[in-house]
């Protein structure tokens, strides 16, 4: 907490001062990306054992790396609580925040902030303890609920229990550890987050088996990446390498395939991989390889999923939503030309 | 008591004569002051323009306009009106009201544990004066925010949900949601009860000083305590009885998932009361032995001469001369205290970091006002807490003659 008082002064004094018009030759004389993650969510952002940190949200500042310095271990991490995060972003302190973070238009306009295209559609689920017999949402009214602080979800908790005519009691944590802790140690009857959040926490569980998730989902959760105002070419990086990892899996472009797609593919292909006579890298100021590296580093969207968050994983997400447009979801990538 | 008291840190030397009010070295510590001010100035301004202009470029809405609008998250613990739908501002003063019932309540647990500490590290018996001197190390020693989470998980674990509450007697009950007891309800009475209790207190302070400085010139003074017990018990009473006498009771109900009706402490509240406190309280100890071990043997051989008990002669002879030397650290530990509350908001204790410089800070994405608000606050507080105890130390250095 006393950090979130030093970022914010920093940001207050001197950060955003500093921080360079161009976030581009920032990060190349510094030789890394500084991407702002969570404190630990498996699956999004988290350090494995060797404490390196993996996961979706990570993968994501990995891809940009390898666009811009062609080494996607060109990144510094830096966990930031829901509390800190954007004032992390403001000062300059990250260059991305590639961490479960919702799309709002308060977020998109007071706040200085650019949002990358969206990398997971989410919504706001509740988790309670199967003994306590809770069917629904709507049988929550004077329930204890635990939440963390500065969220999208301590708002939609208060509007959902208002529309609704309940009460309830909110037990507000700024770490998202301490939610899980008292929830876990009996605090709360309920623990609501963005249905990610909830399947990713409850791996962490001392019983997983024990709770269970409610039919409602409350709300709508963009999860996108995040950079600040005031740097077009660095939002255009970020935008477009998302885009060319969703539009690889479109064109079934995969990390493992590319070599054979650059050579033999159809025009679209060749200019996603790089490999056509069109210079689009030059247009953000990079090389024009640069979404072929990303995706040879981290690999498409769809084997992005599968690698942290799908059945093969302890999270087990069905892609829903987040399937491609054309298998009945809603993630679509701008064309790339 | 003559002959320690011009030993006494208050006593002022009587200093060499004046020197004249103009002299070279004035002029040019003025002059350097003037400098250092104007510098001074400069740079906040800088600062300041600095930041508006780099907020503005970025984008980032700036000003206090903000505190107006609807603020949009629950609060569990609030003494005063407050919902989603209340201002920022409203959620401002939630948090400051918080804060200070969280520092007052640790402050006086701090200094009854302390006290009794630190009289226990001189005790002559060796198993309480060992045990304090236990009881000091560790929690002087670990870290404010791991007491906490101690103290907030030894509460939560070992006790049970609300169904299987531990019930005091069918009113009050004990579960991992807090402790809830019954609800006085004295509706009308209530003010005039308050009232009659301001006036009691009031009552009693003005009696008690006619008496003390009635004694310190004849020698005799009458009792006081019947003074207080009309003030504090009496009057209210009445006050009671003429306004209607209504009194109820509301007892907690088990419904749903927790108890209703009633009021209740919170397991936050409860963890970051025990945890400060007995944190400080450590310190306290500390300066309280420190204190009693400063005042002079003569002044307890001059008691045992008199006759006195040991506890006379600790209580009138040597903690009034050790307040000399405890209160200005006692002050510097009130203080630390009071911005110590801030790590309460690990463990979910509504207060100022949780509420303005962590919820609202970033719902309104406002970092530079609601830090100025946060550090305004503290600011405030710790001014408060300085001022009221160099009162008590001028008083107790002025009584000491
Ligand atoms: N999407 C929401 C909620 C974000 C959130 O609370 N995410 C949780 C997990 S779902 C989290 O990041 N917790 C880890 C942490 O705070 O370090 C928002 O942007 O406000």
């Amino acid at each position: 907490m006393t950090k979130s008082f030093f970022l914010a002064t920093t940001a207050m004094v001197l950060g955003a001062g500093l921080a360079h018009a161009s976030t581009l030759e920032d990060v190349r004389e510094r030789g890394a990306v500084v991407c702002g993650v969570t404190q630990g969510v498996p699956g999004f952002s988290n350090p494995d054992d060797a404490g390196n940190w993996t996961g979706f949200d990570v993968d994501i500042c990995r891809a940009v790396a390898a666009a811009v310095l062609d080494d996607a271990d060109a990144v510094r991490f830096v966990p930031l609580s829901n509390t800190e995060r954007f004032t992390a972003l403001q000062s300059g302190e990250v260059d991305i925040l590639s961490r479960t973070t919702t799309r709002t238009l308060n977020r998109d306009t007071a706040l200085g902030l650019n949002f990358a295209p969206v990398v997971f559609y989410d919504g706001q689920g509740f988790m309670v303890r199967e003994s306590l017999g809770v069917a629904s949402a709507l049988d929550l009214d004077g329930a204890s609920v635990c939440v963390s602080a500065g969220s999208t979800t301590e708002l939609n908790l208060a509007d959902y229990f208002s529309a609704n005519g309940m009460s309830y009691s909110p037990v507000r944590f700024d770490r998202a550890d301490e939610v899980l802790a008292a929830y876990d140690a009996g605090r709360c009857d309920v623990y609501t987050s963005d249905l990610s959040g909830l399947a990713a926490r409850r791996l962490v569980m001392e019983n997983p088996a024990e709770h269970v998730m409610l039919p409602e989902t409350i709300s709508k959760e963009p999860l996108a990446p995040v950079v600040r105002h005031g740097d077009d070419q660095w939002f255009d990086i970020v935008t477009w390498t998302v885009y060319a990892l969703i539009g690889a899996e479109e064109m079934g472009v995969t990390s493992e395939n590319m070599q054979e797609m650059a050579e033999g593919g159809s025009p679209d292909i060749r200019r996603l991989l790089g490999a056509g006579d069109d210079n689009m890298g030059a247009w953000m100021d990079l090389e024009n390889d640069w979404s072929a590296k990303a995706i040879a580093a981290v690999g498409n969207y769809g084997e992005l999923w599968e690698r942290h968050l799908g059945m093969n994983t302890p999270l087990e997400l069905e892609r829903g939503l987040n399937e491609l447009y054309t298998n009945g979801g809603i993630q679509y990538a701008m064309p790339i030309k | 008591m003559a002959d320690t008291a011009s030993q006494s840190p208050g006593r002022l030397p009587s200093g060499p004569p004046r020197a004249p009010f103009l002299t070279r070295g004035r002029i040019r510590s003025l002059a350097v002051q003037i400098l250092f001010i104007a510098a001074l100035v400069w740079v906040v301004h800088f600062l300041f323009s600095n930041t508006m202009s780099n907020l503005s470029r970025q984008g980032i809405a700036s000003g206090f306009g903000f505190l107006g609008n609807r603020a949009g998250f629950d609060v569990s613990l609030h003494y005063i009106p407050f919902s989603s739908s209340s201002t920022y501002l409203q959620g401002f003063w939630v948090a400051v009201i918080n804060t200070l019932v969280l520092s007052a309540l640790g402050i006086v647990l701090a200094t009854f544990l302390g006290f009794g500490l630190g009289l226990a590290r001189v005790s002559r018996n060796w198993l309480i004066a060992r045990l304090a001197t236990v009881y000091i190390e560790i929690f002087r020693n670990i870290p404010l925010l791991l007491q906490l989470f101690f103290w907030y998980f030894a509460i939560l674990r070992p006790l049970p949900n609300p169904r299987d509450s531990v019930d005091f007697g069918g009113i009050a009950f004990l579960n991992n949601r807090g402790l809830v007891v019954p609800e006085p309800i004295l509706g009308a009475s209530g003010n005039a009860v308050l009232m009659a209790l301001v006036i009691g207190v009031m009552l009693g302070i003005v009696q008690t000083r006619r008496m003390r400085k009635l004694r310190d010139a004849t020698g005799d003074a009458g009792p006081v305590w019947p003074w207080w017990l009309g003030g504090l018990i009496a009057l209210p009473l009445l006050a009671w009885a003429v306004s209607g006498a209504r009194f109820e009771l509301i007892i907690p109900e088990l419904r749903g998932f927790n108890f209703q009706g009633g009021m209740v402490i919170l397991p936050e509240m409860l963890a970051a009361l025990l945890g400060l406190s007995f944190y400080i309280s450590a310190a306290v100890g500390e300066i309280v032995r420190a204190g009693i071990q400063g005042v002079p043997k003569g002044q307890y051989e001059a008691a045992v001469a008199m006759g006195h008990s040991r506890w006379e002669m600790m209580r009138l002879i040597v903690l009034p001369q050790a307040m000399r030397i405890i209160i200005p650290p006692l002050a510097t530990q009130y203080l630390s205290l009071a911005k110590n509350t801030s790590l309460a908001a690990a463990i979910a204790f509504p207060e100022i970091i949780s509420i303005v410089a962590g919820t609202t800070l970033t719902q309104t994405g406002q970092a530079v006002e609601t830090i100025l608000l946060a550090m305004g606050f503290y600011i405030t507080v710790s001014l408060f807490i300085a001022a009221v105890m160099n009162f008590f130390n001028y008083r107790v250095l002025r009584n000491d003659r």
